[in-house]
């Protein structure tokens, strides 16, 4: 098992109540693999400590990257959350916790 | 290399990617950039919100707590390099910024031209029409709402640059607003021209956030190295006509510009990206294409574009009271186990009083909220107790009581801190286009030789 960590990068962004994560291979060979094994359903289970809803996945062939889109994950929203991080700005290294198989 | 206006090509530099930004890779940008624009985005959500609080206690004020500071540092070059400024730093009072900045212009000895754009500002339509929008996410009945603005487009700031202004300030535009409009009007491309609006919509989306293009937000020792980031560099574009644009930076500045650092800021705060939505044009980022071109140079090409929806956002502020907040460090031998009791201590005394306590433990839980456990013990924790309220006295408490641990709590706790902050609440609705009227006011000071 290697953590995407390893593999990818990843920058997070928000909107409301919304988490965006993005991911993206070093190698753009990877694409593939990535498209493969990092699923929406995935990532929805691999969250399910931070996201409450739904997980959807984009595609993004045209420069090798996946972009998660996350509901319910920013506890209210940015501007009304009482976490540390109320942009849930860190939370781009959680998806790098991930371990996929090559 | 002699910059000609009416040449094909437009270079356009972004100073600045949010209200508290450096100042100084603005200037530099100004005088070696060869620009003809610069662009400052400092408004985000809950900054205009703040705005509006600010121009109710002073009508004067509502505009961006550092446009001083940036107009001042920046004012004699761009006039000596005609370089012209588009910035929202109008936050709440465009009019009353475009005033400081002639105040400033006076000042200094120098002659400048401003077009303040307005129209934003739509609360009272949203306090009559409350009932029949649609919030996201829900707003309570009984909330007080304190703002509402809506995202102009492109062509709420066509006019102003026509006037020739030196100076073009907003309140809430679209962010890739800020940067299309004078592709608009430099190429005089049409309004109905969907995929030249999308191509420059994606040229602005990459920009707007400063020096996230350049290797800011994207370092990580070992991983993504990016040398230089104390004087970072921050991004320009070098618009053609047909909409294809070569990123770049200054040379000899800090930071990196690669397909890796472009590629996080495309898809940064993209929701779908097949239909990117502004006030000008639903934008498909799926066709877009990039390609190195040596060092700090990523050539952009491809993009395409539907026709912009019928209504405007509007980013609509509520008060939602205080948040209170206590911290205080535990380290060394049960570091945890100390915090953790002196945690136990605050929600026991302080449960009955707040709907909701947030009790992290900065160091264990406070960011991924414990969801991946990491092996080993941290050596040291700090305690951060925080909660909501709208009576400000309650929100005080919080700290207080976090701080009274000095004498009443477990061993060794240290470094406590105290914090209490005014709430405001963002949602958004959307409102018909038609009751959104851009418009623009001019002022204009002369030097005296």
């Amino acid at each position: 098992m290697t953590k995407l960590y390893e593999l990818a990068h990843s920058r997070a962004g928000d909107k409301g109540d919304v988490l965006m994560l993005s991911l993206i291979p070093y190698e753009e060979e990877l694409y593939g693999a990535l498209r493969e094994q990092v699923t929406a359903e995935r990532v929805k289970k691999h969250l399910q400590h931070i996201v409450s809803g739904e997980v959807e996945r984009y595609e993004m062939p045209n420069i090798s990257a996946l972009q998660f889109v996350c509901h319910g994950a920013l506890l209210g929203g940015v501007t009304t959350s009482l976490g540390m991080d109320t942009h849930g700005k860190t939370l781009s290294y959680a998806l790098l916790e991930m371990e996929i198989e090559l | 290399m002699t910059k000609q206006r009416g040449d094909d090509m437009l270079r356009i530099g972004s100073g600045a990617g949010f209200s508290g930004d450096r100042l100084e890779p603005a200037v530099k940008l100004a005088e070696e950039g060869e620009l003809d624009y610069l662009v400052l985005e400092c408004l985000a959500e809950r900054t205009i919100a703040l705005a509006q609080k600010r121009k109710k206690a002073d009508a004067s004020l509502g505009y961006d707590p550092l446009l001083e500071k940036r107009i001042r540092s920046l004012l004699p070059v761009l006039l000596e390099k005609k370089v012209r400024l588009i910035t929202n730093m109008g936050a709440a009072n465009s009019v009353g910024g475009a005033w400081k900045i002639i105040e400033i212009a006076e000042e200094m000895g120098l002659s400048v031209k401003v077009a303040a754009v307005t129209g934003d500002d739509v609360l009272p339509y949203v306090l009559s029409n409350r009932d029949s929008i649609q919030f996201s996410p829900a707003l309570n009945e009984s909330a007080d709402i304190v703002s509402a603005n809506a995202y102009m487009g492109a062509a709420s700031i066509l006019p102003a640059i026509e006037t020739g202004a030196d100076i073009i300030i907003t309140g809430r535009v679209a962010d890739p607003s800020l940067f299309l409009a004078p592709m608009i009007h430099h190429f005089e491309w049409s309004m109905d021209d969907h995929d030249l609006l999308a191509k420059g919509t994606v040229i602005g989306h990459l920009l707007e956030c400063g020096g996230q293009l350049t290797g800011g937000y994207f370092a990580d020792p070992g991983k993504k190295d990016v040398s230089g980031m104390a004087s970072l560099g921050f991004p320009l574009a070098e618009v053609q006509p047909d909409g294809s644009a070569l990123l770049t930076k200054l040379p000899g500045t800090g930071g990196a510009l690669t397909l890796r650092t472009v590629k996080e800021q495309l898809l940064y705060e993209v929701m779908d990206p097949s239909a990117y939505i502004t006030p000008d044009v639903v934008a498909d980022f799926t066709s877009v294409q990039l390609q190195e071109d040596g060092e700090d140079r990523i050539l952009l090409t491809g993009g395409n574009g539907r026709k912009r929806p019928d209504e405007l956002k509007v980013s609509i502020g509520f008060d939602a009271g205080y948040t209170g907040e206590g911290e205080i460090t535990y380290a060394g031998a049960n570091a945890v186990g100390r915090a953790e009791l002196a945690g136990a201590i605050i929600q026991e005394r302080l449960e009955d009083e707040f709907e909701e306590l947030k009790v992290d433990y900065i160091g264990v839980t406070s960011a991924h909220r414990g969801a991946f456990d990491h092996q080993g013990t941290p050596y040291e924790v700090r305690l951060r107790i925080a909660g909501k309220t709208y009576e400000l006295d309650k929100a005080k408490r919080i700290g207080e009581e976090v701080e009274a641990l000095y004498t009443n709590g477990p061993a060794g706790g240290g470094g406590a801190r105290k914090y209490v902050n005014e709430v405001v609440g963002i949602v958004s609705g959307m409102i018909p286009r038609g009751n959104v009227e851009p418009d623009f006011t001019v002022m204009e000071v002369e030097a005296n030789d």
